[in-house]
This record gives structure tokens, C-alpha cells and sequence, in this order.
């Protein structure tokens, strides 16, 4: 293919074929189907843990596993979902949806795109390979301390939390490629007189990721270091004993975690109003001011990280802060709630599935924020606090915010993908089925942390019995219904009815003016905004 | 595990019938009843800002239901145009959440919450009284400085319970052998450390929720209206019995709390003073199956066959079988005595002199020494211990 | 918004490079540096031998992977919309790096303002301590931490200082020259940088020597021992990175390479050797003077 360079314009669908074709791609459609694949199954392997933990949890008493196994289930169940599932999924879009929006050849550093996507399966083998080394004898299993690591039960944790911390490494160097990739893409490759104020605000919402990306992965990166020399190296970085400080660990892993959480659903918030205003054959309402809550979002999420620890014991100033800074974040949210819903409004409005995976994500975020803003107050929160209260918290926002956000983006692009329609009776029974046994499962949940029961634990008080069954039989059916989604997807790829190229009647923005699928080569020639 | 399938179908298919009627059942939605000024502060908090949120839950979205019946495409509903607020009243309507947002924010939930953090992290005005707590894997040491008593805490509910082979009780898992004993009505200073990881120290009737952090000290108070049982449990993730580490208050007024007192520090007394005589071998090796049956099995297993690559097997253990004094008397590093007395740094094995007596510790050794197929055939002596502090 | 195909704000295409192999190379290389690393440190045998596998894969595809966009650069696939990419990807990956020290300053700042004083500090707080004696001062190797004696600034980390700084100077005398086509006074300079970095490494190596074997200074030394060496090692390891990228720039240029006009890898290591220097400065004053 060396003519491409001399001949520019003569690129032609001309590459590997069969396995190398994925595994030297430097085409950012190849890479974002390989990040979406590798998504989905991930979050299956993601579900499946916690399918064997909820099975678990269904009665009082130890029926299927030890305690270390379910410490270990939990941990890497979170670890899989959010490194492995909804970051890929994210960046998969990114990678599939950011030039055919902003009129780019590409994205910007294609070599570096690839490997930041094969940097991936590297870390999800050493993420689990520890529970396959357990049954050879080889050290004690996977990483035990849950997803937040906490020094200095991961001081003395086993090779798995060894395993982690370098899959953590690698997630990271994969994430900050792709970032910076994200970031070049939309500061250069934007089409002439796509100004930044015209940018979609899919771009945007990633553009704000990308930078929270590359401010917060490296302290995680940091923090790890600092604990792999805790645990083989002397130091005593969360000792007291060198004077050091276990709560140090906590403030590093929070400045990263806390934006973590908006680095998971900016992408999501972003795509929002693309497909609300699309099903509601409506401009966007308040574009401007959307801009401007991402980039508060974004500035706000780095300075509220002690909300994770308010039990630590801190100064009351400390807590202060903290409470009112975090309950700030509500602003541009609220700002982001209104617009959305001020779109629909008014508008005339139909219901194929991404509407409706867009509706259910509104009302369901809104749950997962809502309760958010009262784990903010530091009273309140020494009774929330490692209860079931927060772990309901963060699946509303987690699974109904980004695992339905990215569900929504994929039934919305997925015919402009593949050139095919999915099947609307399959994808509207998925979401009915999604929604009822999501509720099922985690409403309890807010219940049972009201009532007392601590997060984390293997088997509970005969009080919680009830609400744990009902969760659990949610669950099932929650996770089984996502085999509808996985085969539909299947579908859509294998054929189906052929979808346009303007695959939504109402849809604006230069993706919807290439065919259904694109050409492997899009914008060759960029287009003009006017 | 088959037994387990069928149950577990037959048990969902309940569970779904009963749905509807749960929600009548006599059953906690909410907080435990609050038994502190804390709790009954955190309570009505919880209660107000719930009532705020949903309803700003069901505002929100009974406008967005509203337009999702009024503005569709299959009513025959025209779309607007706008974009964005235009003219005085728009953006009135516009900007109203966002106020709205801020009064409750930082006005309707916050002015409440500063007050109650300022009183919640008030331990030291008034107290009557120091209660330090000390979390280890998986147990509570609770020590009342004042008058010297000192003793642990360990969960009593048996393994046969858990591991279903026995009906389980009542207070399945939220159990204990000694309860700490508190007065009603006293302002209780709680000080709170631990010995190896981070263990959160929780009660939610007390509403006080405090991490036990390693190598530092955190306080927080309590002071119970009303006597009674509370029952609670370690509340961070610290390990593999973490589940398995509740925490049990009786509350009972001061007089019954003094007598309870002194009858601890005799029971001291007692103990201490029989350190100082010699133990018959017999008598260690009952004691020391005592010892190890509550400190030790969690790890190191009944049968002292630990659990590969976490835990090591004491049985034919080479520390457990071999010296650990030199012929002068001295203690050997990384002997036996030298492992049980100070732990290993960076492991779960913890230093057990901070924890255990004289008596216990040249017990359990013995017991570990000549148990499990090992048969070292010595004896170690409380005051052989002693002499090593 | 419309479209017209007709006119394009670029003479000419963005160049996408062809599909190449490397990237899965190297993901493959770090994992197994990866495995080796963990199975060494658990005490497994064939650690080391995976270790140094992959850091041979990784070794080879720096050869290759550079090589080819070398190659490519000469060959002049990369004009000024490509250079430009490769600006803002160099801008965004020193700001990641200056995060990941910033991790370390942080922590620095949290035990030095924090956590020492308050393990200092316990009967005042709450009337009784763990660690009678204690009192909290800095430099500390905290309650149970070993004797040892903290590093003066005014030895070899002036001297250092100096060094770095110098080499500052010298890479943009380097810079200078290159934009004047003064391909000599270009030689001099980046020579001269390459030099100045390697003695500064060698100062700090008997740095280390020195701590080590006389002021009882070791990573094992507490707080100010672990971030001593922490900060001070990954920037030493930076300034490793840089002088030989460094001096992969001076045989580039020795071989002819760049021109006033087009010199992104010229640049792009000169920022990254700016930032070493600006990192190094912070250390000087944050973990040697104050
Ligand atoms: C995507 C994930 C996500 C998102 C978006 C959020 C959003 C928020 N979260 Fe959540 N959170 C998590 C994921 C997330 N969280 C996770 C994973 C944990 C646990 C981690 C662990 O310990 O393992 C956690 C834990 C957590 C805690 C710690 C609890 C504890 O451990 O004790 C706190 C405390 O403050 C908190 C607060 C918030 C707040 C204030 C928001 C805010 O951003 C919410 C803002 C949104 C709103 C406030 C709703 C907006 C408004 C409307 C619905 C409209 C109403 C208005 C009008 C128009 C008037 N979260
Ligand atoms: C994006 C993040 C994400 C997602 C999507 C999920 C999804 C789910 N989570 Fe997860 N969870 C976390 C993030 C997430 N979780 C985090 C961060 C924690 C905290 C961990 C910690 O404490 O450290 C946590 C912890 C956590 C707990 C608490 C554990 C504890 O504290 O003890 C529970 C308990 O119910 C739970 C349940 C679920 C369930 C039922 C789902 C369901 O949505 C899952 C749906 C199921 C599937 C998708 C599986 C489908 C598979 C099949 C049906 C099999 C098909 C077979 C083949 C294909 C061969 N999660
Ligand atoms: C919280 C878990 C835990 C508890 C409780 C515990 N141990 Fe241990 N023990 C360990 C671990 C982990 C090790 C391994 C340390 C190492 O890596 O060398 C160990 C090692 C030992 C060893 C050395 C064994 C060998 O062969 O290296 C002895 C002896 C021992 N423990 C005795 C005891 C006694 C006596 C008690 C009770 C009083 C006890 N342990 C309670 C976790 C525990
Ligand atoms: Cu102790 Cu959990
Ligand atoms: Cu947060």
C-alpha cells in the first residue's frame, strides 16, 4: 500500500485480511469494532462474577464459595465492568463515531489507536489469570480487596493484587493513548469552519473525558507504584510505623476515582442529546450551556474526591469542603437534566428502543444522582457509608447511567455500522426486560443499606434474607436478558432489512451523510461546515 | 449443589409471588430505630433530604412524562424550533432549577448538615467517659482505660451455622462472646485503632460509623438513651472474615455497668496472678485449645492445616517443630515464640503479646507445639513470656 | 450544516499510516515483562527469564516502530497537518507525566503536612499515643523507622541543579542553531546536552552510593526515605529517557536529519528534556532544601 503515500486520495480498501487484518489495523472503524467486541464480552465475563455473587447472596449461610473467593468475585467483577466493559465501550464509540461526526480522514495517530486497544486483552489476562493460577497451586487467587485496593489489606493481600496493580498499569498506558489520541483528533482533524462552538457534543462530552483522563490515570498509576513498593520494596509509604499513612492511598485512589465516575458517563452525557433531539425532531435545547456543564463537571469532579471517605475521620473544615463541593456538582447536572428534558419538550416525539433506553436512562440517572447528593452530607453519610445504600447508588448511575447510556448509543449508530437494521421487537422486549429486572435488583438494595447490612460481606443477618432473594432472582433475569441484546446485535451484523443512510429521519450531523456502513475510508476529502 | 438449584428455583418463584405482599410485611424501610443523639440527628437529616429529593424526582419527571404523552410524533404533535431560552419569562423558567438546586443544596440540606458534623465530631466536650476500640482480623479488643479492664470480642455464632449444617439463630452472625458494656445516658468517648488493616467500627442504631485505622487513632462518641442490645458490624472490607467481625453493646444503666466492672477486674486480677505460678503441661494444653480455638482457627483452620498459599499449615509447621531459644536463653528470630509474640510485618499474622496474656500465649504456643502431629514435646511457661516482654 | 466536497481547507491528505504490526508486538512484550516482574518478586523461578523476554520484544519494537516512522518522516509523509498532531500528542502526554509526579508530590506533601506531625501529635489530639517520644519532626523516618541522615541540598544536588540547568541552555542553543541552519553549532549543543545528562546521572548514582552505604538513607527509611527515592529515582529514570533520546536526536542530526522547517522529534524531545529540568527544580527545592 506504499502507493497511498505517494499518490494521496488513492487509498483503497487494501489490507491484511483474516486475523491480521484486526491485529494490525490502523483504521479507527476496525479499532472501534474491536473496542465494542471486546466490551460486550467483557461485560459478560463481568456479569457472570457477580451472577456466582448474587447466587451467593440469595440465602443466609456459605452455600457455593469461601469468603476469599467472593472478596475476590466482587473486586474483579468491578475491576472487569468499569476497565474492562464501560471504558472500551466508550472509547469503542469514540473511536467508530468521533471522525465520522467531525469530518476527519481518521483519527489522528492511528498506530498509536491500535495499540491502545491491544493493550487491553494484556489486562484483562492479568486481571483473572490469577484465579486460573489458584487451581494450579499457584498463589492465592485474584485480587481480594475489592476494586479500591485499600493499603493496607492490599499491602498484605496475595500475587493477585501484584497481577492488578500491572493490569492497572497497562489500563492505564492504554487509556492515556487513547486519550491523547481523542484530544488530537478533535484540536486538528476537525472539518474546516467546524468551528469548536459547532462541535457535536458527543466530541465535547469525550473531549472532557480525555482530559480527566489524562489528569487523574497517572495519580492512579502513582498510587499503585507506591503500594507494589509498600509490598515488595521496604517502603512505607501507608505505614504508620515509617509515618506513613494508609489514608494517603485512600486520597490518591479517590483523585482518581471520583472523576472516574464522570470520565465513565461524559462520553454518555454527550451522546444524550444527539439522540433526544433525533427522536424528538427538535433541535437541541441549550447547546452552549450544555458545553459549559461538561467543562464545570469536569473542573468540580477533581476537588470533591474525600466524599468516598468521610468515616476516615477528618477535620470538620475537611468535611465541610468536601460536602459542599460534592452537592456543587448537582449544578451543571441539574443544567444537563433541564436541557435534556427541554429538548423533548414540545417536541414530537417517537419511541424506537434508543429513545427508550435514553428515557430510561434520564429517570434512573436521575435516581443514581439524586440519592448521590444526599450521600454528600456527611452526617447522613456515617449511616450510608460501605452500606448497600451506596452500592444501589452507584449501580443506578453505573449500570442505568453508563451500561444503558452506552446500550442507548449502540442501537442508535448500530444500523450506520453495520448497514442494517437491528430487530425493534427484540430491542424493545430487551429494554422492558432490562429495566423491570434492573429495578428488581438493586431497588432492595437501597433498602437493605437503610436497614444496616454492610457491603462487602459473604453472608449477613437473617433480616436482610428477604430483600437479598428478591435482588438475587433480579439479577438472574437481568443478566440473562442481556443475551437478547448480544443476539440482536448478532443479527443486525449477520443482515437484516438494509438500513439508509440518513438512518433516523430527523438525525443531524455528518455522519448520517456517508453511507450505511461507511466505506473504509471516510472523509477523504473533508467536508465544509458552513 | 443441586439441593442448592432446586431451592433456589423454588425459593424465586416464591419470592416473585410474595412480591406484592412484602411491601405490607411489618419490614424495615428505613433506619433502625436511633438510640443516641447522633443517630436521632442523622434520622430526621436522612428523612427530610429523601423527602426532598423525591420530590424533585417526581417533579422532574412528571414534566418529562407530560411531554412524553402531549408531544408525540403519533398524536400528531408539530415540533418547535427553539433552541434555547428567549425573553424574560424563559429564562425565568429556565434559571428556576438552578436556583432551586442552590437553595437546597447549600441552604435546605446544608445548613442541617454542617450543625450535625459540628456535633458529631464533638467527642471531647463533656465526656464522662474513654472507651478504646481496637480492630484486628476479625475480632474487637475493647479496653476502658480508666480502670485497666481489657479483653476481646470475638463472634460466637458456630461455623456450623454458617456452613448450614445447624438451624441458625436468632442473632445469626451478630453475635459475640464478651459484649462490651456501656452506662445509659453517659457521654462515651470512643478511641479507635487497629493492629493490622483498616476495620470500620459501625452500630446503626448509634448512628456512628468510624474506621479503626492502623498505627493512628480516630474518635468519635456515643451516649445511648436507652438500655438494650445493640448489634452491628465491621463495616470496611479487611480480609476474609470481615463479614464475620459484629460488634454487640448492652447498654445498661450505670450501676449495673459498675458492678459489670468490677467483676472484669477481678476476673484480671485472677488471671494475672496466675501467670506467676507454674503451669502443669495438662493445664496448657487445655488452655492453650481454648486460646487457640477462638484467636487463631480463623486462619490457621481447626485441623492447623491453614489454607494454601494464604494462611500456612502449623501442623509439621518447621517454626512450630523446632527451638526457639538459644541454649543461653535468648529468643530466637523468626522462632516459633518470636512469630506468635510479634507477627510477621506485612502479613495477616499479627503481634499477639499486644492482644493475649502471659498465661494464653505460653499456652497456645505449647498446644501448637505438641498438636496437629507435631510433637516438639516442650512446654513454654507464662513466666518464661513474661521475661520476654 | 452542508457539505461541499469541492473544497478542503488541506493541499493534501492526511497521511494514515499503513497497518503495522508493532503496536501488538509491544502490548505482547509488556505483558510478559509484566509476568515476569510479578513472578519474580512472588519468588518464582522462571521470573526473570520472562522479564528479560519481554523487555527483548520491547527493545525490538522501539527498533522497528521508530525506525519506520523515521523512515516515514524522512520520506516525507508528515507535513504540517500531520506535525501538528504530533505537538498536541507530545503536549498531552508530558501533562500525563507531570501528573504522575504529581502523585509523588502529593504524597510528600501528605506525610511532611499531615501524617507525620499527626503521629507527632497524639496527646495533644486525644490523650494518649501509641509512640511515647515521638514527636514529629521532619525529616523523619516516622516512630519505628531506622536512624538516618537526611541529604543536604548544597553537595551534588546543587551541583546537579547546575547541570540540568545548563543542559537547559544548551538544547536551546542547540534549537537555535537548528533554525538558523547552523548544522555545526546544532551538533555542539545537543552534544554537549547529552553530556551534561550523563553526568548528572553519574552524580546522582554515587548520590545514591553515598545514602546508602554512610547516611543510613535507604528506600526502607520511612517517609522521607520512600519519597526521597521515589521522586528522586523516577526522575532519574526521566532523565535516563531523555539522554537517550536525546541521543538518538544527535545521530539523527549527525546523519543530516531535519531542517529549520520540519524537526517535530527534535522538538519534541526538547520539551520533554525542559520538563526533566522543571521536575528536577521542584525536587531540588521541595525534597533537598526546604
Ligand atoms: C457513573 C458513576 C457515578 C456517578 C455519575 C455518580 C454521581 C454522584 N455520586 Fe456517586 N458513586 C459512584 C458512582 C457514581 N456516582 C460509585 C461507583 C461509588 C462507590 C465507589 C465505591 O466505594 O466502591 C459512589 C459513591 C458515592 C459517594 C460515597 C458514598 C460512600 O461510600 O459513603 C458519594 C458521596 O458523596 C457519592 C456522591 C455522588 C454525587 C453527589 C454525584 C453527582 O454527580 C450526582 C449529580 C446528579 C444529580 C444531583 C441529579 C441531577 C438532578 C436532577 C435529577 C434534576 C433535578 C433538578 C432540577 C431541575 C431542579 N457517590
Ligand atoms: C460498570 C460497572 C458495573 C456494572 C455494569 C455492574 C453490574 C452488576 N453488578 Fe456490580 N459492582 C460494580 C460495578 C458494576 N456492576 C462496582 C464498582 C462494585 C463495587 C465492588 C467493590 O465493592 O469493590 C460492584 C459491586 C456489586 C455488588 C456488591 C458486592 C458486595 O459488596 O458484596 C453487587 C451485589 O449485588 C453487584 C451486582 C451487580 C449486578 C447484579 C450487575 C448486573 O448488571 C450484571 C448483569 C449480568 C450480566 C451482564 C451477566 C450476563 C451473563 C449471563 C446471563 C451468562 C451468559 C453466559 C454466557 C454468555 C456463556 N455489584
Ligand atoms: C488473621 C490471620 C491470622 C491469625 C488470626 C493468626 N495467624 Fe498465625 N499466621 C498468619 C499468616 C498469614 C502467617 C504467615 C506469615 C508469613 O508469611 O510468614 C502466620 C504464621 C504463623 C506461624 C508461623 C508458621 C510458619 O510455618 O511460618 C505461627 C507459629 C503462627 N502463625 C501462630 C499463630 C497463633 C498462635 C495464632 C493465634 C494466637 C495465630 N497464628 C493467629 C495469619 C494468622
Ligand atoms: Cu474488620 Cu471488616
Ligand atoms: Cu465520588
Amino acid at each position: 500500500m506504499s502507493v497511498a503515500t505517494t499518490h494521496p486520495g488513492e487509498h483503497h480498501e487494501h489490507h491484511p485480511s483474516g486475523i491480521l487484518r484486526w491485529l494490525t489495523t490502523t483504521n479507527h472503524k476496525d479499532i472501534g469494532t474491536m473496542y465494542l467486541t471486546f466490551a460486550l464480552i467483557m461485560f459478560f465475563v463481568g456479569g457472570i462474577m457477580i451472577l456466582a455473587v448474587r447466587a451467593e447472596l440469595f440465602q443466609p449461610g456459605l452455600q457455593l464459595m469461601q469468603p476469599e473467593f467472593f472478596n475476590q468475585l466482587i473486586g474483579v467483577h468491578a475491576l472487569v465492568m468499569i476497565f474492562a466493559a464501560l471504558m472500551p465501550a466508550a472509547t469503542g464509540f469514540a473511536n467508530w463515531m468521533l471522525p465520522l461526526m467531525i469530518g476527519a480522514p481518521d483519527m489522528a495517530l492511528p498506530r498509536l489507536n491500535n495499540w491502545g486497544f491491544w493493550l487491553l486483552p494484556p489486562a484483562a489476562i492479568l486481571l483473572t489469570l490469577p484465579f486460573t493460577l489458584a487451581l494450579f497451586g499457584i498463589g492465592d487467587g485474584a485480587i481480594a480487596t475489592g476494586w479500591t485496593f485499600y493499603a493496607p489489606l492490599s499491602v498484605q493481600g496475595g500475587i493477585g493484587v501484584d497481577f492488578a496493580i500491572f493490569a492497572v498499569h497497562i489500563l492505564g498506558v492504554s487509556s492515556i493513548m487513547g486519550s491523547i489520541n481523542i484530544i488530537v483528533t478533535i484540536f486538528n482533524l476537525r472539518a474546516p469552519g467546524m468551528t469548536m462552538m459547532k462541535l457535536p457534543l458527543f466530541a465535547w462530552g469525550w473531549l472532557i473525558t480525555a482530559f480527566l483522563l489524562i489528569a487523574t490515570i497517572p495519580v492512579l498509576a502513582g498510587a499503585v507504584t507506591m503500594l507494589l513498593t509498600d509490598r515488595h520494596f521496604g517502603t512505607h509509604f501507608f505505614n504508620a510505623a515509617g509515618g506513613g499513612d494508609p489514608i494517603l492511598f485512600q486520597h490518591l485512589f479517590w483523585f482518581f476515582g471520583h472523576p472516574e465516575v464522570y470520565i465513565l458517563l461524559l462520553p454518555v452525557w454527550g451522546l444524550m442529546p444527539h439522540v433526544l433531539s433525533t427522536f424528538s425532531r427538535k433541535p437541541t435545547y441549550g447547546y452552549t450551556a450544555q458545553v459549559y456543564s461538561f467543562i464545570a463537571i469536569g473542573v468540580l469532579s477533581v476537588i470533591v474526591w474525600a466524599h468516598h471517605f468521610f468515616t476516615v475521620g477528618m477535620p470538620v473544615p475537611a468535611l465541610i469542603y468536601f460536602m459542599f463541593s460534592t452537592m456543587s456538582i448537582s449544578l451543571p447536572l441539574a443544567v444537563l437534566f433541564f436541557c435534556w428534558i427541554a429538548t423533548m419538550w414540545r417536541g414530537a416525539m417517537s419511541f424506537e428502543t434508543p429513545m427508550l433506553f435514553a428515557l430510561g436512562f434520564i429517570v434512573l440517572f436521575g435516581m443514581a444522582g439524586l440519592t448521590g447528593l444526599v450521600l454528600a452530607d456527611v452526617a447522613a453519610d456515617a449511616q450510608y457509608h460501605h452500606s448497600y445504600f451506596v452500592v444501589a447508588h452507584f449501580h443506578y448511575a453505573l449500570f442505568a447511567g453508563g451500561i444503558m447510556g452506552v446500550m442507548t448509543g449502540v442501537y442508535y449508530w448500530l444500523p450506520k455500522w453495520t448497514g442494517h437494521m437491528y430487530s425493534e421487537t427484540l430491542g424493545k422486549w430487551h429494554f422492558w426486560l432490562t429495566v423491570v429486572s434492573f429495578n428488581l435488583t438493586f431497588m432492595p438494595q437501597f433498602f437493605l443499606g437503610l436497614a444496616g447490612m454492610p457491603r462487602r460481606i459473604p453472608d449477613y443477618a437473617l433480616q436482610f434474607a428477604e430483600f437479598n432473594a428478591i435482588s438475587t432472582v433480579g439479577a438472574f433475569i437481568l443478566g440473562f436478558s442481556q443475551l437478547l441484546f448480544a443476539y440482536n446485535i448478532w443479527r443486525c451484523v449477520k443482515g437484516g432489512e438494509k438500513a439508509k443512510d440518513q438512518v433516523w429521519e430527523s438525525a443531524e450531523g455528518l455522519e448520517w451523510q456517508l453511507p450505511s456502513p461507511p466505506p473504509y475510508h471516510s472523509w477523504e476529502t473533508q467536508p465544509e461546515i458552513k | 449443589m443441586k439441593t442448592f438449584v432446586r431451592q433456589f428455583l423454588r425459593q424465586s418463584l416464591w419470592t416473585l409471588l410474595a412480591l406484592p405482599a412484602l411491601a405490607r410485611a411489618d419490614y424495615s424501610w428505613n433506619f433502625p430505630e436511633p438510640v443516641t443523639p447522633i443517630a436521632r440527628d442523622t434520622l430526621k437529616i436522612h428523612n427530610e433530604f429523601m423527602l426532598i429529593i423525591t420530590a424533585l424526582f417526581v417533579v422532574v419527571f412528571a414534566i418529562m412524562i407530560y411531554s412524553m404523552v402531549k408531544h408525540r410524533k403519533s398524536t400528531g404533535h408539530q415540533p418547535a424550533k427553539f433552541t434555547g431560552p428567549k425573553g424574560g419569562l424563559q429564562w425565568f423558567w429556565a434559571l428556576l432549577p438552578f436556583a432551586i438546586l442552590l437553595f437546597i443544596d447549600f441552604v435546605l440540606m446544608g445548613i442541617p448538615a454542617v450543625h450535625a458534623i459540628i456535633e458529631m465530631e464533638d467527642t471531647k466536650t463533656k465526656a464522662d467517659m474513654v472507651l478504646k476500640v481496637t480492630g484486628m482480623q476479625w475480632k474487637w479488643q475493647y479496653e476502658y482505660p480508666e480502670s485497666g479492664v481489657k479483653f476481646v470480642s470475638t463472634m460466637s455464632t458456630p461455623r456450623e451455622q454458617i456452613s448450614n449444617a445447624a438451624a441458625k439463630g436468632e442473632n445469626y452472625l451478630l453475635e459475640v462472646d464478651n459484649p462490651v458494656v456501656l452506662p445509659v445516658g453517659k457521654k462515651v468517648r470512643v478511641l479507635l485503632t487497629s493492629t493490622d488493616v483498616i476495620h470500620t467500627w459501625w452500630v446503626p442504631q448509634f448512628g456512628v460509623k468510624r474506621d479503626a485505622i492502623p498505627g493512628f487513632l480516630r474518635e468519635t462518641w456515643v451516649q445511648i438513651e436507652k438500655p438494650g442490645t445493640y448489634r452491628g458490624q465491621c463495616a470496611e472490607l479487611c480480609g476474609k472474615d470481615h463479614g464475620f467481625m459484629p460488634v454487640v453493646v448492652h447498654a445498661v444503666p450505670e450501676p449495673e455497668y459498675l458492678a459489670w466492672l468490677d467483676k472484669k477486674k477481678a476476673e484480671a486480677a485472677a488471671a494475672a496472678g496466675s501467670g506467676d505460678r507454674t503451669w502443669s503441661k495438662d493445664e496448657l494444653m487445655a488452655k492453650g485449645k481454648e486460646v487457640y480455638d477462638k484467636q487463631c482457627v480463623s486462619c490457621h483452620q481447626a485441623n492447623g492445616q491453614g489454607i494454601p498459599n494464604a494462611f500456612p499449615a502449623l501442623a509439621g509447621s518447621p517454626l512450630c517443630n523446632s527451638e526457639w531459644q538459644t541454649k543461653d536463653g535468648k529468643l530466637i528470630k523468626d522462632s516459633h515464640v518470636d512469630r506468635v509474640l510479634h507477627g510477621k510485618a506485612n502479613t495477616a499474622m499479627q503481634a499477639f503479646k499486644n492482644t493475649l496474656s502471659d498465661v494464653e500465649l505460653a499456652a497456645v504456643i505449647t498446644f501448637e507445639r505438641n498438636n496437629f502431629g507435631n510433637t516438639m514435646g516442650d512446654m513454654v511457661q507464662p513466666a518464661q513470656i513474661k521475661a520476654l516482654r | 450544516m452542508t457539505t461541499s466536497a469541492a473544497q478542503t481547507a488541506h493541499s493534501h491528505h492526511y497521511f494514515v499510516p499503513q497497518p503495522s504490526i508493532y503496536p501488538f508486538i509491544l502490548s505482547g512484550g509488556m505483558f510478559l515483562l509484566a509476568l515476569g516482574f510479578i513472578l519474580k518478586m512472588n519468588g518464582f523461578a522462571p521470573g526473570p527469564w520472562v522479564m528479560i523476554a519481554g523487555a527483548a520484544v520491547i527493545i525490538y519494537v522501539l527498533f522497528g516502530w521508530f525506525g519506520k516512522v523515521i523512515a516515514e518522516s524522512q520520506g516525507g509523509d508528515y507535513r504540517a497537518w500531520e506535525d501538528k498532531s504530533f505537538r498536541y500528542g507530545m503536549i498531552w502526554f508530558i501533562a500525563s507525566e507531570v501528573m504522575f509526579f504529581a502523585a509523588f508530590f502529593g504524597a510528600l506533601y501528605y506525610v511532611r503536612i499531615i501524617s507525620v506531625p499527626e503521629l507527632g501529635n497524639m496527646v495533644a489530639e486525644h490523650g494518649v499515643t501509641l509512640y511515647p517520644g515521638f514527636t514529629g519532626a521532619w525529616p523523619s523516618s516516622g516512630p519505628k523507622g531506622p536512624e538516618f541522615t537526611p541529604m543536604g541540598a548544597w553537595g551534588i544536588p546543587a551541583i546537579n541543579t547546575a547541570l540540568l540547568l545548563s543542559s537547559g541552555v544548551t538544547v536551546t542553543w542547540a534549537h537555535w542553531a537548528l533554525l538558523k541552519n547552523n548544522r555545526l553549532h546544532l551538533n555542539l549543543g545537543l552534544a554537549a546536552t547529552v553530556l551534561l545528562g550523563f553526568i548528572f546521572l553519574g552524580f546522582q548514582a554515587y548520590e545514591y552510593y553515598h545514602a546508602y552505604t554512610e547516611l543510613g538513607l535507604t528506600l526502607g527509611a520511612g517517609a522521607y526515605g520512600a519519597t526521597f527515592f521515589m521522586l528522586t529515582g523516577f526522575h532519574g529514570f526521566h532523565v535516563t529517557l531523555g539522554a537517550i533520546m536525546l541521543t538518538v536526536i544527535l545521530l539523527r542530526c549527525l546523519k543530516g536529519h531535519f531542517d529549520s522547517e520540519r524537526h517535530f522529534a527534535f522538538e519534541g524531545v526538547a520539551w520533554y528534556w525542559h520538563f526533566v529540568d522543571v521536575v528536577w527544580l521542584l525536587l531540588f527545592v521541595l525534597v533537598y532544601w526546604l
